[in-house]
């Protein structure tokens, strides 16, 4: 039942698609990412990969392709801005770019950021030659989905040796009144020995439409270049999210990514970092807060292509009421990746009988010279921690508030965007406070 | 101030306390002595609230009223402290940031007006300098990595700052060196007033050559066997508690 109505929606899709080709420079990857998308299926719960988080369930909606122009003014885009911050900022509502409540404030001659669209007009050969380099587009039907037809998206390109100081910070906004599927494409290149912070914010109210956020960004670190990545997810409770992030590290650089999934009735994200070059160091940090029925689920991948190259990862989670979080962080080690240092860590509370977590770490490793480790508890409130809190005066629900603020913080505090960390932490309490 | 009236407890199917009774007044300190397994620590949690004991009979009066049915922190609020054996480390949460709310959520429950943060600061840094303790601990993660005989300065330090009504030390000299428990119980001594009082619960008499108390009981099979000045104590010390239960098994 649930796999036929999600061929509906495939058929809907390809029926759609197949006249949406012009003539820009990556309509050949496109066509063939159509012809991956006809040969695959969206995925039930016998996929390995998505055995908890089994999509089948929403995507019958009919979700649909067309979306009404909408344009925002500045009263309906304050409540979701990030207060204090001074940075490049997009906004895109339903997947159409907003140019009245976006600026750019870094220099041009530093940095390329312009909507897809519009750069692959201006760009087109500097895109083609990254544009779905590090996908494999008959893998995964969503990202196969997405690179056909992504809807607007940005394009960044740093150039050699810019340090951007002022982050770039992306909203991605839903407001629907009708079913709707939205692919938004991101592509950012930071070339050798240049340094920037990028931020994707997904929000959207409660009780709209149906709504299906299919989104993919690739990011390429060049060598010797420094990226750090921002993800938080505040979407409605109506809103299904489907992330894929593609990291390719050349050598001698530094990669950060920080999600932070708060809301949303459905999340799943793709986090795939390659790590094809000597002397790369990657981190990877979580923080999950589920309730009601609620699920987040993080698959994560750090591949070890060449030698020497540090990873380290620490994903924790908070559920409660009948939310279901997954985690799966997988690390692969290639034969030639001597002296590879691995580490990963998942961590998770369950505040109630119904919640549950499904972790699996999964180190595939085929070099022998490598210090690996990996480490999944799933756990409460420490008791002793509560007692001691409560024998000082602190009642039992601030007590348990203030731990849970404090497990939150290992991965808040390493937010260097001082206003971007304040909101974050803001937003976590009141996600706890329910 | 404390009335304990036949106070029978148990944890599980053990029972521990088996008709105890003790009475503290206000400006007094009682220690409390007794070979491991006697109850002392049972009693240290029973009187901070603990819910893993089941109290099967007796009474606990906090001046003048059961506390029985009131949770850990309900006691905290109306003056009660105890300075744990084994403190706890919370990775996450800073010493001030666990220390203001403990302060504000006592205040609160009595109907004070919160400290504001330069209010507080100033308390603690005032506070710090009584155990001896640099200011830098302040914002680290609340004992975490701190050695044992930091911990225990940390619990007078909180004691200090809470300035409680009745004080309860369980087995404060545990474990601490020679400076260590000299500058706990200087810490301690300079916050006696006729108004507070202190139960100091412990196993060797030398914490109580610095704390020096003006009742001594010893806590033998779940129950007070025999009371005292602090030369109870020093008895003790030469003869150790082999007599006490030579005593008990003839009696």
């Amino acid at each position: 039942m649930d796999t036929v109505q999600s061929l509906d929606l495939k058929s809907y899709l390809i029926n759609s698609l197949e006249n949406r080709f012009s003539s820009n420079a990556i309509d050949s990857i496109r066509k063939e990412a159509l012809n991956a998308f006809e040969n695959l299926n969206f995925p039930n719960q016998k996929n390995e990969e998505w055995r908890y988080s089994n999509p089948q369930n929403w995507l019958k909606h009919d979700f649909s392709l067309e979306n009404r122009r909408i344009n925002y003014s500045l009263s309906d885009f304050e409540k979701f801005q990030i207060p204090n911050l001074e940075a490049n900022v997009l906004v895109f509502v339903n997947g159409k770019y907003q140019e009245s409540l976006s600026k750019i404030i870094s220099h041009e001659d530093e940095i390329i950021i312009e909507p897809i669209n519009i750069a692959l007009e201006k760009h087109s050969e500097l895109i083609k030659k990254h544009y779905c380099k590090s996908i494999d587009i008959k893998k995964n039907i969503f990202t196969a989905l997405n690179t056909i037809i992504y809807n607007e998206g940005v394009f960044i390109y740093v150039y050699p040796n810019k340090v951007i100081n002022d982050p770039i910070i992306l909203y991605f906004i839903s407001d629907a009144e009708k079913p709707l599927i939205v692919n938004t494409r991101n592509l950012l290149i930071a070339d050798k020995g240049s340094e920037v912070a990028y931020v994707e914010i997904f929000e959207g109210n409660d009780d709209q439409a149906p709504y299906f956020t299919n989104t993919v960004t690739e990011i390429s670190v060049e060598q010797n270049a420094r990226v750090k990545y921002f993800k938080v997810q505040k979407e409605g409770n109506n809103n299904y999210h489907i992330g894929t992030t593609e990291v390719n590290q050349q050598k001698y650089s530094f990669f950060e990514s920080t999600t932070v999934s708060l809301t949303g009735s459905y999340i799943r994200n793709n986090l795939n970092l390659i790590l094809d070059g000597e002397n790369c160091e990657s981190h990877m940090y979580g923080l999950s807060v589920s309730s009601g029925k609620q699920l987040i689920d993080n698959h994560t991948l750090a591949d070890h292509q060449k030698p020497n190259s540090f990873s380290n990862e620490i994903y924790k989670s908070i559920l409660n009421d009948k939310s279901i979080g997954v985690f799966n962080g997988k690390v692969f080690v290639r034969q030639d990746a001597q002296k590879t240092n691995a580490f990963q860590s998942n961590k998770s509370i369950v505040l109630s009988a119904d919640a549950v977590m499904n972790t699996k770490p999964q180190l595939e490793i085929f070099a022998d010279d490598v210090k690996c480790s990996h480490g999944a508890t799933v756990g409460q409130l420490d008791e002793s921690m509560l007692f001691y809190m409560q024998a000082r005066g602190i009642g039992k629900e601030k007590a348990r508030r203030l731990l849970m603020q404090a497990f939150a913080n290992e991965i808040t505090d390493k937010i260097s965007i001082e206003p971007l960390k304040a909101y974050l932490e803001d937003a976590i309490i009141k996600k706890l406070e329910g | 101030m404390l009335t304990i009236s036949n106070l029978y407890a148990n944890i599980g199917d053990k029972n521990i306390l088996k008709g105890l009774n003790l009475k503290v007044n206000a400006g007094e300190v009682h220690a409390i002595m007794g070979p491991n397994g006697a109850g002392k620590s049972t009693l240290a949690s029973i009187l901070a609230g603990r819910e893993d004991y089941e109290i099967t009979s007796g009474e606990i009066e906090f001046e003048n009223k059961s506390i029985m049915d009131l949770s850990p922190e309900e006691r905290a609020q109306l003056g009660i402290f105890l300075a744990f054996q084994y403190p706890i480390e919370i990775p996450g949460v800073s010493t001030t940031n666990f220390m203001k709310t403990a302060v504000n959520e006592i205040k609160k429950a009595r109907g004070e007006e919160p400290l504001d943060a330069v209010q507080f600061l100033k308390l603690i840094k005032e506070k710090a300098k009584l155990v001896e303790l640099d200011s830098s601990f302040l914002t680290r993660p609340l004992n975490t990595g701190f050695s044992g005989g930091e911990k225990k300065r940390n619990e007078i330090f909180q004691m200090a700052v809470l300035n409680p009504k009745l004080a309860i030390l369980d087995e404060t000299d545990s474990g601490l060196d020679i400076d260590a428990l000299r500058i706990v119980a200087e810490g301690v001594n300079k916050l006696r007033t006729p108004q507070n009082a202190t139960i100091v619960i412990t196993h060797y008499q030398r914490l109580l050559d610095h704390i020096i108390p003006d009742f001594v009981h010893v806590l033998y099979d779940g129950k007070i066997v025999k009371s005292g000045s602090k030369d109870l104590a020093i008895e003790l010390e030469e003869k150790g508690y082999d007599w006490i239960k030579a005593e008990q098994v003839a009696i």
